[in-house]
């Protein structure tokens, strides 16, 4: 060994890796599709004020059907509702709030859901048992019913509305991230890191955890759709954001009493809802059909 | 069709200048290139190679099921003379089950865990016959006892998961032939099982060559296992057989220089560390799209020559007055193979020192709550698992200490009681003059638990693939304090990688960016981070290939010189430890049963469960001879082991009732050298040796 000068190793951020990896994605064309729905949507929402042809909640002539003029000389391309607001600009502006709360509520049901997962799967014994069973009392009650249960008691807003989706959905992340620790936890390098004296959360967090990502990065995305129907049913049932804001959930429940009038007036903001569903679902799709190949 | 094909008396299978490749994202890969062979009715031929040659996909090729992204490309396969290009679809899966069966490695993988045995036999020959059920069961149930399994009426009747994993291979076996095949191909079929089994399941297989006259394909990486089972070998490199001919030509005549490789890889007997070091294949097997010009073995050949070599174009050439024996080398007449013997990485002599580790009759019982009702009743709720029972033997510095045994005799268990992930329930384990036996490893202080550091199996699973290598090191270093400072440990990374000859670039690299060999260095590197006095080698090289595997047998060597390192080198591979260790501990059921120096082990006498150990190895080596043992019946249950002596339900040496009610004494033939066994010391010096070279055996015994 002579004194030749250390070459020091370069490290490549984490952050990096996982923009490389997910970058893959352009190998698949259903993975691609269901991206490009989800940058147009996150585009509309930031340019929301330079695509919306009217203010939100500017009121006009009510019920119009699309296409049909304004006093002002515009065009309500998706009609109006009851108070005469345009439906696109309700759209346009709408989608801001479902991609702010969306990902928000998920990141924090992850927040959540991966320590007591690492826990329950790691430890196992008691704290498996219990973590668990809580798991299971959650899930065992019907969705619906423990939104309206949480939502009517601690009021609807935006910041509610995650707190209600992180109660619900972060037993069902736990039980992912339980499975693939269980797995994990018999690799050699796991019993490295023990014979090496770790501490058990720097095993589960460094060892194991990023070891998970794959499988937990495609959950996300079909979490992220769960949330988007979530969060406009909410809207629906009128828990959702407080008026006026535009909420696509609460547009169609609004809308849909006009059915009478013109039945494709609540068609656009289901439009909506479903189109970016299902982004996430063929983005989701993509990810796994990439991963799986070698 | 049928009547003609049976009664074919040709080469039952001619493969003739075949080609496969699979076509990937990358494009077309060429997995087999140029493959000849003709396979005689009654023969058997090996085919014999590293992992990635291309073995398997000959056979797939065979049946001609090669998968979505594989194909034929040129060349073709005659089955009993026709052209197998020409069969349709129905004639092809007629074919399958009824002409031509297959056997793979995993038992488990080819039966059904939801149907009994005999339902999934039966199904062979209603399917492919037009016989009644209870024909179909008289058929089944005669074919189970022709492959010696006992007690077939009981093995009909339960499933998959009620045998063991030798008995299953053994039913794969029976299925495999009730349709009674013109041609059997055989995957690894013994490499997931023990070598008691092995040594089982490869007589049964010489015997079906006889009773069935069936012909044999055999693909093995084992040398040792050819020897014993075919009558042609094909030895195959990436992709090309570099040389095929009978077996006793290749094995003892080799004219190819990757053959010859292969043998100075394997620690056949007379091998030492000291005197006859194994000699590596030095680089890696070249990946397929990525093969140089030429001579596919020619950057890891010695006899390489530029212009020569690296030609295209190279055909088989056959050795004159050998006929059937080709081979794959232009240079092979220039080589002079007698005095051809190249160096390889000696150990040199080394002296024990002191000892480093005392193990003094330290027991492992893991306790099994029962919670049935008869339990409950008879107030037996708590069982124990005795893993490990009064293990007792001592390890000295620069000294390498052997556990041997087959799974399930408490040899993982008594790692993790030496590393501190399990607490010993009795005895004591002495290292560096503190008892450790009671501290879990959060309880040793970094000195302790970086002078006792283990290397893993998998060479797949010892690295974390999330991590860069160097940061893995880099965070042992840090954990055992060795260094602090920033630089000082890069520094320290740098060196590490020098030590198992690395290239320093390594350190920013990813597991999945390196060979198997490779990683099973990295996990070296890791384990002599904290300078440790001690190290656990739990079956370091068992996943490597052979040639891999000499390299990192030789690696760890010599480390251990440099650093005067004792090595606890637990092993199921006999050859192997003999080769390296110095002391050899043999384990049955959580027992030691014999344990002194190394030759004292391999010579007698021996305890009669070493004795089948060792006659149960394939040793690639024509002038050996071998005693035959094959043992009976299963491993026995740790919950529920025998009484007296534990070997007794097995052993071929049993002497009597006093077996089973009393614990054998342990007898010292020669000071050191301790054997629990009730046979006595005129009986023990009465054992003739197991394995006896030719030269030596020709002088008859005194007897």
């Amino acid at each position: 060994m002579t004194d030749q000068a250390v070459s020091v190793p370069r490290r490549e951020s984490p952050m990096l890796r996982v923009v490389k990896g997910l970058a893959l994605i352009r190998e698949s064309p259903v993975g691609m599709t269901g991206l490009a729905i989800i940058v147009f949507w996150v585009l509309v929402a930031i340019f929301a004020p330079l695509l919306a042809p009217f203010p939100p909640n500017q009121p006009g002539l009510p019920l119009q059907p699309a296409g049909g003029a304004a006093l002002d000389g515009g065009i309500y391309w998706l009609g109006t509702d009851q108070l005469g607001r345009d439906t696109l600009s309700r759209i346009i502006y709408g989608s801001r709030q479902v991609l702010l709360y969306a990902p928000l509520a998920t990141f924090c049901a992850y927040l959540v859901g991966i320590p007591m997962g690492l826990a329950a799967g790691y430890r196992r014994g008691l704290v498996d048992d219990i973590l668990s069973f809580i798991a299971n009392v959650i899930l065992s009650f019907p969705v619906l019913v423990l939104y309206i249960i949480i939502i009517a008691t601690i009021g609807a807003s935006g910041i509610n509305i995650v707190i209600a989706v992180t109660f619900a959905s972060a037993p069902g992340v736990m039980r992912i991230v339980r499975g693939l620790v269980l797995d994990l936890r018999n690799r050699e390098y796991v019993f490295a890191a023990e014979t090496r004296g770790e501490t058990p959360w720097r095993i589960m967090l460094v060892e194991i955890l990023p070891n998970a990502r794959g499988p937990l990065i495609v959950d996300a995305c079909l979490r992220l759709g769960y949330v988007v129907i979530t969060i406009g049913t909410l809207g629906f049932l009128g828990l959702g954001l407080p008026p006026p804001d535009p909420d696509w959930g609460k547009m169609v429940s609004e809308l849909r009493q006009f059915a009478i009038v013109d039945p494709l007036l609540a068609v656009y903001p289901c439009i909506a809802i479903s189109s970016l569903v299902l982004g996430f679902n063929l983005l989701a799709d993509g990810l796994r059909e990439v991963s799986l190949r070698d | 069709m049928d009547s003609q094909a049976k009664s074919f008396d040709g080469p039952v299978l001619e493969c003739r200048d075949l080609c496969i490749s699979y076509f990937t994202r990358a494009g077309e890969i060429p997995a087999v290139i140029d493959f000849n062979m003709t396979l005689e009715q009654g023969g058997s031929i090996g085919l014999v190679g590293e992992s990635g040659c291309g073995k398997s996909t000959v056979a797939m090729a065979i049946m001609r099921y090669l998968g979505g992204n594989g194909a034929i490309v040129g060349g073709q396969v005659f089955y009993k003379g026709r052209d197998m290009a020409t069969f349709s679809e129905e004639e092809l899966r007629q074919l399958r089950g009824n002409e031509i069966a297959m056997v793979y490695q995993e038992p488990m993988a080819s039966l059904n865990p939801s149907m009994t045995l005999g339902r999934q036999l039966m199904e062979v020959p209603l399917c492919h016959e037009n016989i009644s059920e209870e024909e179909a069961y008289k058929r089944a149930r005669q074919m189970l006892a022709d492959v010696n399994l006992p007690d077939p009426d009981r093995i009909m009747s339960v499933y998959p998961h009620q045998i063991s994993g030798g008995q299953q291979q053994r039913v794969v076996i029976a299925m495999a032939l009730l349709s009674n095949p013109s041609l059997l191909l055989l995957d690894e079929p013994t490499t997931a099982l023990d070598v008691t089994v092995e040594a089982g399941i490869i007589e049964l297989i010489g015997q079906i060559a006889e009773k069935f006259n069936t012909s044999m394909v055999y693909i093995s990486h084992n040398l040792g296992l050819i020897l014993e089972t075919c009558d042609r070998v094909n030895v195959m490199y990436s992709g090309v057989v570099v040389e095929s001919g009978t077996v006793t030509e290749v094995f003892d005549h080799m004219r190819h220089p990757y053959t010859k490789g292969l043998f100075g890889c394997i620690p056949l007997p007379g091998a030492s560390k000291t005197a006859r070091p194994l000699v590596p294949i030095r680089g890696q097997l070249p990946l397929p799209h990525q093969r140089p010009p030429g001579c596919y073995f020619g950057p890891r050949c010695d006899f390489f020559q530029k212009g020569v070599c690296d030609r295209e174009g190279l055909g088989m050439t056959s050795v004159p007055n050998e006929p059937g024996h080709d081979v794959r080398c232009r240079r092979w007449q220039e080589i002079d193979w007698d005095s051809y013997h190249p160096e390889g990485v000696g150990a040199g002599e080394m002296e024990p020192g002191e000892v480093v580790l005392s193990i003094d009759d330290m027991k492992k019982y893991y306790e099994l709550t029962d919670n049935s009702i008869a339990a409950l009743i008879s107030g037996k709720r708590v069982r124990y698992v005795k893993a490990n029972e009064s293990i007792s033997f001592d390890a000295r510095s620069c000294q390498t200490v052997a556990i041997v045994g087959e799974s399930g005799c408490g040899k993982s268990t008594f790692a993790k009681v030496l590393m501190g992930l399990e607490t010993a329930t009795d005895g004591k384990v002495v290292f560096n003059g503190k008892d450790i036996s009671q501290e879990e490893v959060q309880k040793r202080t970094p000195e302790q638990i970086g002078s006792m550091q283990m290397v893993f199996q998998n060479p797949f699973d010892t690295l974390n693939p999330s991590h860069t290598v160097g940061s893995q090191l880099a965070r042992v270093i840090r954990k055992f304090g060795v260094e602090k400072n920033k630089d000082r440990i890069e520094q320290r990374v740098m060196e590490l990688l020098d030590l198992v000859k690395l290239p320093r670039e390594f350190a920013r690299r990813r597991p999945r960016q390196l060979s198997g060999g490779q990683k099973q260095r990295v996990g070296i590197a890791r384990a002599f981070a904290g300078n440790p006095t001690t190290v656990v080698a739990d079956e370091p090289v068992s996943a490597l290939d052979v040639s891999v595997q000499a390299a990192v047998t030789g690696l760890l060597m010599d480390i251990q010189k440099t650093y005067r390192t004792t090595l606890i080198f637990i092993s199921h591979d006999l050859s192997l430890v003999r080769y390296l260790a110095d002391r050899v501990v043999v384990m049955y059921l959580g027992h030691i049963v014999e344990q002194g120096t190394t030759d004292e082990v391999f010579a007698p006498p021996y305890h009669p469960y070493t004795e089948a150990l060792l006659s149960a190895v394939p040793i690639a080596d024509t002038s050996v001879e071998k005693t035959r043992i094959i043992l009976e019946g299963n491993l026995p249950s740790v919950t529920n082991p025998p009484s007296g002596c534990v070997f007794n339900t097995r052993c071929p040496r049993k002497i009597g009732e006093i077996c089973e009610t009393q614990d054998p004494p342990v007898v010292e033939p020669t000071p050191g050298h301790q054997i629990a066994c009730h046979l006595s010391r005129e009986e023990l010096a009465r054992m003739k040796p197991v394995i006896v070279m030719a030269e030596e055996a020709s002088p008859p015994a005194a007897e």
